[in-house]
């Protein structure tokens, strides 16, 4: 997000500019209606769809929501946010969010940088290969989650394979019935999903490192790991801010996998923020708690990725030599 | 590009290194490849074998017997074809809404300065940010009030809200790139703000429009967290969310689910492959340019 906004931002002084420039200074002054034109339909759009259910989320994380008669809702101020930092069960959804987030983001970039390296020499094989690891990528989330619930089910594949065909292990394991092997499995599922995304933004960001820069290195005398750590990292840097704060607020608004492989079990030990936030909505009708959640998690996710700007910024700013 | 580059690194170590190097390049990507490819052929095979071939130890990794009545009960009897027609209608009209009316914003932002253009703008941005299941609940009531809860109109709203900014971030920067002189051309011949944006900017912006068009279409023949929220009757599911009540309900049926799962995938695997290097495109303009 950071870059495509100072994209849009140096281009308007440059090109885009360029049409009213041509116009005359009074002319320019003129009112015209044209733009609003063009933007109203999908403004109107936006701002009904997103940004009002945005700040109603927060309204109504200050009520006891009334489901049945809005109006009766009782204006409780901050004793929702109160109740969710006393709740333990917020506690640990809130843990294995951030156990998700935090166990998923660096695999994904570092074996995504790792493949985009090794595809990066043009060859015939290379769509091929490209297609492959994108694959469970553009594979809807529905379809992956119940395909690891049955590799990872009790006499599944992986069971098979690791017990019976490799002796790995003396017994079978119930993934899914475990805290922590169910958030094994939620995270593979979330590693395994994600590579090729990572991959291919890597891959972009490759093609795009100046091929003079690793030559002068290599004649001076660096050899690859060198070359990767002085040349190529920096040049890509970019690319790794923006995949960094994809993920991370991907990580932490993890859902679909975790309500289809163990619905929060067993007894809501896997549960995450937004699980615990859909059970809290549409089982027990708590609207007002249900949205305290969502706030809490939406700062969360918003404090973060302003930070991990901060900081790659700050980061650039002392590197212009 | 970089090949040269490479090529003058390695030939100081001679054939068989470079050799060597390539063969271990080829090792761990083919047994990269197989991970992410095994669970699909798998799920494939269970696809094509009766109930009382699915786990079993040891699991039958090719069907023995094979059979297509998986994929038979899924159309027949589950009614998954009125779930592919439903998504199909979503899918297709939130895609052409979207990137209409997200090319009109891109249009606006990269051709006019108008007063709190950056105001919008931002607005607009703030979407990006937003946790999409944060806002269901308020969607749910919303969709209420509006009379859309369990309807494919509700969903379509909602799915072309939702992708809204990405899709004007992503034209904007394109149409950014559209030499202004064409416009200030064809301005100069009387034609007005809609012909430029519809005879000029939109024929140029075409493999924009085929990005945006893609990854919208995607995304909503995807989403599920919004149709489990607003539909609760069979007749408006889409396949998502079908497939996974119905694993909820048959939860030993893997054969059946994953007979549903491949009607889900296979038009999503053919877009894709089709349309491969406009997933290249997508990424590299919409995200790291710049």
């Amino acid at each position: 997000m950071a870059f495509t906004t100072t994209a849009g931002r140096a281009t308007d002084t440059t090109s885009v500019a360029r049409p009213g420039r041509a116009i005359s200074p009074r002319r320019r002054r003129r009112f015209s209606a044209t733009p609003y034109l063009f933007l109203l339909p999908g403004v109107v759009i936006f701002v009904v769809a997103i940004i009002w259910p945005a700040v109603s989320a927060f309204q109504m994380s200050l009520y006891h929501w009334n489901v049945f008669n809005a109006q009766l809702s009782q204006w409780i101020g901050f004793q929702n946010y109160i109740t969710a930092f006393q709740d333990p069960h917020f506690w640990q959804s809130l843990a294995n969010s951030g156990i998700y987030m935090a166990a998923t983001v660096i695999p994904q970039m570092a074996i995504g940088l790792f493949i985009a390296l090794l595809l990066k020499k043009k060859s015939p094989t290379q769509p091929l290969f490209r297609v492959l690891f994108y694959l469970p990528v553009v594979t809807s989330w529905v379809v992956v989650s119940l395909l690891f619930k049955f590799l990872f089910d009790d006499s599944g594949v992986i069971n098979f394979t690791l017990h019976d065909f490799l002796h790995l292990m003396n017994s079978d394991v119930s993934w899914l019935a475990n805290r922590w092997t169910a958030l094994f499995v939620i995270c593979l599922l979330g590693i395994w999903k994600g590579i090729g995304w990572s991959m291919l933004i890597y891959l972009a960001a490759l093609q795009g490192v100046p091929e003079s820069l690793e030559e002068a290195a290599s004649m001076d005398g660096a050899n690859r790991w060198q070359r990767f750590q002085a040349v190529t990292l920096p040049a890509i840097r970019p690319a790794t801010v923006f995949i960094s704060v994809m993920l991370v607020i991907g990580g932490l608004n993890v859902f679909t996998s975790v309500q289809l492989i163990t619905d929060g079990g067993p007894v809501g030990q896997t549960d995450v923020v937004l699980t615990y936030m859909y059970i809290q909505a549409f089982n027990f009708t708590d609207f007002g708690y249900a949205s305290t959640l969502a706030v809490i998690l939406a700062v969360i996710v918003f404090v973060l990725a302003l930070l991990q700007l901060r900081i790659m910024r700050t980061d650039d700013a002392e590197e212009p030599a | 590009m970089s090949a040269s580059g490479l090529v003058t690194g390695r030939s100081r170590r001679g054939h068989s290194g470079r050799a060597f190097g390539t063969s271990v390049r080829y090792v761990l990507l083919i047994a990269g490849a197989f991970i992410m490819v095994a669970p699909f052929i798998y799920m494939i095979s269970a696809s094509f074998q009766s109930q009382a071939y699915v786990l079993t130890i040891p699991p039958q990794f090719i069907p023995n017997p094979a059979t297509t009545s998986n994929y038979t009960d899924a159309v027949t009897s589950e009614n998954f074809i009125l779930y592919f027609v439903n998504s199909l209608i979503v899918a297709v009209i939130s895609t052409a809404c979207s990137v209409l009316l997200s090319s009109m914003m891109a249009y606006a932002f990269a051709r006019f300065s108008f007063p709190f253009k950056e105001t919008i703008f931002r607005l607009l941005l703030v979407g990006l940010t937003i946790p999409a299941v944060m806002l269901l609940i308020p969607q749910f009531i919303l969709a209420k009030n509006l009379h859309l809860l369990d309807s494919l109109p509700g969903l379509i709203f909602f799915y072309i809200a939702g992708s809204l900014s990405l899709n004007t971030f992503l034209l904007r920067s394109f149409f950014a790139t559209i030499p202004g002189e064409l416009d200030n051309a064809m301005q100069v011949d009387g034609a007005n703000a809609w012909t430029r944006y519809w005879r000029l900017a939109i024929p140029l912006a075409a493999p924009a429009l085929s990005v945006a068009t893609i990854f919208t279409f995607l995304n909503s023949w995807d989403e599920y967290p919004i149709a489990l929220t607003l539909i609760n009757s069979q007749q408006n599911s889409t396949l998502p969310l079908a497939i996974a009540t119905f694993q909820g309900q048959h939860s030993t049926q893997w054969g059946l689910v994953f007979a549903a799962s491949m009607i889900a995938v296979i038009p999503v695997i053919i877009v894709f492959i089709v349309f491969q290097r406009y997933f290249v495109q997508g990424l590299t303009t919409g995200a790291v340019k710049g």
